[in-house]
């Protein structure tokens, strides 16, 4: 049996509201809430990064799983904002942790599915028997062009999981990708914000790899909508979660438990990670859960896990993501929203 | 002139066809036409498309076209005059055919419009104003739009629900129209309460950007009996223009081209707009309905908000304007447009429009219009 044997959630403290977004640009609000189902989004400080953010939530990932981190030899950080074009992000978070230097390292991108394509050759190294945990991240401090769509979701947050063969919080039953060739969101080298094909991003895009990985999972592992007790897709906003759980046939109670977007943004590579770990915090023994990520490109990634008794005894030993995201909350206006992600030009 | 006849139509479902290219669509489209003709050649071809170039970067479309429907050496056309296009490719025909030129020739309109992003497609729409006195200082079609709305509704009384009636009547049409972008109904209270795009036109009051094609096969009616065939005649053909800038009309809640354009086609056809039995208008605005009617006379100049709250221009009243659901409802793929129009008319003449036929429809009047009437192009058909 192999699976999940630690996780942890990481979100940075500051929020930034729709409407103070659109009344920078003359925008109507609730429209933009309505339309998108958002409410708010989390904002990284100055001095926060993916890296920062991943060692924190790998930290509390592994006071859960109760390991000793040099026996990790795996580490992958999935994330579309890695500090350095050329200097991995998982060395720093390999070194932070104490688990260098018997340790193989990979930094992954693949929009917003870099975190779970992380889990799943972290997953396969454990099953394969090369390493004995492997540590797998989706972080991301994402930027969405000033006025752009994108600028009211685009948020920061990162999640961990270890994954082991022994002190199993949530067993892997299957996994399916599901990728073509589909270009509906990119970024050039040099380029600092990301471009979209608009509603392209839609049915040709999101709902048909998530619904494609999400089948194609069930009819291997000859399970239903019915058989889980939670649902989690990628979150790029309030509607589309909602929706494409409606159209493969899941319940809003299947999906609300993991179902974070509406007051914490699209945190990219760790938005469906996200919500499996807010799932997890709520989730009781032999409960099933369904985890389907999407990243443009385009892909999904997904999995089904088995919850195990073992998360009675570690759920409480690391902040639970609901309380990350309702806790301590401080409201920037958009000047120094627009400080903190570096959106002013200063003197050189 | 001989007289015409539309013997053959194509169209197939609008929308957002990211898997198909210009040539595709309008291909299937052309065969559709001709497979209903029954014909085995075409002597010439016309085509509408407002802007392949800006849209998907390809001009010299009459050849390219010919070329994809295996059709080289024909001779081909592309024509542009606007949203109105697929009016003027109609136009062309029916004269080429008329004229004696050509005996078979097939009209078309296509237009390929989501290879490109909204702020892309907003501008290559927009160069259908005038550039230097509109364009250059920022105007789009929902800014223009939305002045001879306000105009309109100070000058007569012309109220935000009625807006709203006429894109509730044409998605109601639209609903029974499996080839339409957006198939399905909509309530007032979601036309009032949708993103607002230029005060007072919200979204729901826009036509949609879209991708589609229509086809016509013409030919003289002599030939289209001796075919055996239901001969639907081109009785009236209209065209005018107006100043292209807005700000340059005596009147701006007036569209004078639609008014010229429909009097020279009802008079070529001898007859008047009550001989008329359904209406296919240029609704890239909900406010465009309520002034192309007036225009046509369908309702008294200013009382056109008033005909749709009364129920005059819908499908089951005196006048059913936009029986297919209009640019409104099955989308509005520009230069494919005008010649979308005449799809539906013939069909509708033929009593081959399912659940949206009107009943016992023996004449029928497509308007299509270019900007904010710059141009405007009408005909007039009718069943033999």
């Amino acid at each position: 049996m192999t699976g999940i044997v630690g996780y942890g959630a990481y979100i940075p403290r500051n929020r930034i509201k729709v409407e103070e977004i659109a009344k920078v640009w003359g925008a109507d609000a609730p429209s933009y809430k309505r339309g998108l189902m958002l409410e708010e989004k989390s904002v990284p400080s100055p001095d926060q990064d993916t890296i920062s953010m991943s060692v924190e939530a790998s930290k509390r990932a592994l006071k859960r799983a109760g390991i000793d981190p040099r026996e990790i030899g795996a580490v992958y950080v999935g994330s579309e904002s890695h500090p350095y074009a050329v200097k991995p992000s998982g060395t720093v978070l390999a070194e932070a942790i104490d688990a260098t230097p018997d340790v193989h390292t990979a930094d992954l991108e693949f929009a917003c599915k870099a975190g779970t394509e992380g889990m799943f050759v972290a997953l396969s190294l454990v099953q394969a028997g090369a390493v004995k945990y492997g540590l797998a991240v989706g972080a991301d401090t994402s930027q969405g062009a000033p006025g752009d769509a994108l600028e009211y979701s685009a948020a920061a947050g990162a999640a961990a999981f270890i994954f082991g063969a022994d002190g199993i919080v949530a067993e892997s039953v299957a996994t399916y990708s599901y990728t073509t060739d589909t270009p509906d969101f990119w970024r050039r080298e040099y380029q600092y914000y990301p471009q979209h094909g608009g509603r392209f991003t839609g049915d040709p895009a999101y709902f048909k790899h998530i619904m494609g990985a999400a089948r194609g999972l069930m009819a291997r592992a000859k399970m239903k909508p019915g058989d889980f007790d939670y649902v989690v897709f990628h979150q790029p906003n309030g509607k589309f979660p909602l929706r494409v759980g409606e159209m493969l046939g899941f319940t809003k109670k299947q999906i609300e438990p993991g179902w974070l977007v509406p007051k914490l943004g699209n945190t990219y590579s760790g938005s469906s990670p996200l919500g499996l770990t807010a799932t997890l915090d709520i989730a009781k023994p032999g409960q099933m859960i369904l985890v389907v990520s999407y990243g443009s490109g385009a892909g999904s990634d997904a999995f089904i896990f088995k919850v195990t008794k073992r998360i009675d005894e570690v759920r409480d030993l690391a902040p639970k993501t609901r309380d990350l995201l309702d806790d301590h909350k401080n409201y920037l206006e958009y000047g120094v929203y627009a400080k903190y992600r570096r959106k002013i030009r200063k003197a050189e | 002139m001989r007289d015409v006849a539309a013997i053959g139509v194509g169209m197939t479902k609008w929308g957002e066809l990211w898997d198909k290219s210009l040539r595709t669509i309008f291909a299937e489209t052309a065969l559709l036409a001709i497979d209903d003709a029954g014909v085995d050649r075409i002597d010439s071809m016309v085509v509408g498309c407002m802007s392949s170039g800006l849209f998907v970067g390809q001009e010299h479309l009459g050849s390219m076209l010919a070329d994809y429907l295996g059709r080289v050496p024909v001779p081909a056309a592309r024509v542009e005059s606007a949203c109105s296009s697929g009016g003027l490719a109609l136009r062309q025909g029916f004269i080429e055919v008329a004229s004696g030129m050509s005996d078979i020739v097939l009209v078309a309109g296509v237009e390929k419009m989501t290879d490109v992003t909204g702020c892309e497609a907003t501008y290559a729409l927009g160069t259908a104003a005038d550039q230097e006195y509109e364009g250059f200082h920022g105007l789009t079609f929902p800014g223009l739009y939305a002045m001879m709305a306000v105009a309109h509704m100070h000058k007569y009384g012309t109220t935000r629900e009625q807006l709203a009636m006429v894109a509730v009547k044409n998605h109601d049409n639209g609903s029974k129209n499996p080839l339409a972008q957006f198939p399905f109904k909509v309530t007032i209270d979601a036309v009032l309460n949708s993103v607002l795009v230029a005060d007072p036109l919200r979204i729901l009051d826009c036509s949609p950007i879209t991708d589609g094609a229509a086809a016509v096969i013409l030919c003289p009616a002599d030939m289209a009996k001796k075919m055996k065939k239901r001969v639907i005649r081109i009785a009236g053909s209209g065209q005018a223009t107006d100043t292209i800038a807005l700000s340059s009309r005596k009147d701006i809640t007036w569209i004078e081209s639609t008014d010229l354009a429909a009097r020279k086609a009802l008079a070529m056809a001898g007859r008047k707009i009550e001989d008329l039995q359904l209406f296919e208008v240029h609704d890239c605005f909900t406010i465009a309905e309520i002034m192309v009617t007036e225009a046509l006379g369908i309702a008294e100049k200013g009382r056109g908000g008033r005909a749709v709250e009364e129920g005059l221009t819908s499908l089951t009243g005196k006048f059913p304007v936009n029986p297919s659901g209009g640019l409104k409802a099955k989308g509005h793929p520009v230069g494919a447009t005008g010649v979308a129009q005449a799809v539906e008319v013939i069909k509708q003449l033929r009593g081959e429009a399912g659940e949206r036929q009107v009943k016992g429809a023996k004449r029928g009047l497509t308007q299509n219009m270019g900007g904010t009437g710059g141009s405007s192009v009408v005909h007039v058909f009718e069943a033999e």
